[in-house]
């Protein structure tokens, strides 16, 4: 299953719910243009909810972290919820796990926003 | 190579990136038939398909006449899977590290790492030309004789 992505708003704060796959030339694309189109509309307090997303790749992990620069480098931030198993395992290996700021829970992650 | 090992096939590859998708499965379904876990054998089965991403666009860079080559073994000991290009070659000791901190945040540059994260060897064969990736994960680490 290819990459599925939905956007919505939660306090301020942009939740976008991502499913399937993020891998090169599935998901990642689409993860990347939906970060630049909310940072052109000035949503910069973004959380991207990978709960649903049952496998990524060093594409993917590439996506997500060009997700997280551009973010910062636009003066906003950028948080992941609810990793699976397999998205946590890669992002302990990878070390990545210490770039982001990780959240189990939605609420919290909102909240962890300044 | 051990006696016990079994050909498992061999799939040759266009240099399209819609050729990874039947490898992956075919990968996936060795390491559940060797007795890997749902998890493990998915891993596995994500390094193949970053060994022939590599293969397809840093090997062969996509070019029209080169292929792709994928062999499989499968021994009582062993799940080995190999991948050639008919790339220029590749010095996989010039590949920054993805874990120094001057590195953590570039886009790119994971998959070799992740090979050698989750496989138990990873060999690079210089061929000529290309380069031979040989993946290979152990079934069951075996008890030392006494």
């Amino acid at each position: 299953m290819s990459m599925k992505l939905t956007t919505r708003e939660v306090s301020g704060v942009t939740i976008v719910d991502l499913s399937g796959k993020i891998t090169l030339g599935e998901g990642g694309l689409t993860l990347r243009d939906e970060v630049r189109k909310l940072l052109a509309a000035g949503q910069k307090k973004i959380v991207l909810n990978l709960g649903e997303v049952n496998y990524i790749d060093s594409s993917g992990l590439g996506e997500l972290v060009s997700a997280y620069t551009a973010v910062k480098n636009a003066g906003g931030e950028l948080k992941l919820l609810n990793l699976t198993s397999k998205v946590r395992d890669l992002l302990v290996i990878t070390k990545l796990v210490t770039v982001f700021d990780v959240k189990d829970d939605e609420a919290a992650a909102v909240a962890a926003f300044a | 190579m051990t006696d016990s090992t079994k050909d498992r096939g061999t799939m040759t590859l266009e240099s399209e990136l819609s050729s990874v998708d039947p490898v992956e499965a075919k990968a996936e379904q060795l390491a559940r038939e060797a007795g890997f876990d749902d998890d493990t054998s998915s891993q596995v089965a994500m390094v193949v398909r970053e060994a022939v991403i590599n293969a397809i666009l840093h090997g062969n860079k996509r070019h029209p006449a080169k292929q792709v080559q994928v062999r499989f073994e499968l021994s009582d000991e062993a799940l080995r899977i190999r991948i050639a290009d008919q790339g220029e070659g590749l010095d996989p000791d010039s590949v920054p590290d993805p874990l120094a901190p001057e590195n953590i945040l570039r886009s790119s540059g994971r998959g070799i790492f992740l090979m050698r994260a989750i496989m138990d060897e990873v060999h690079f064969h210089q061929l000529n030309p290309g380069t031979e990736i040989e993946l290979i994960k152990y079934r069951a680490k075996k008890e030392l004789q006494a």
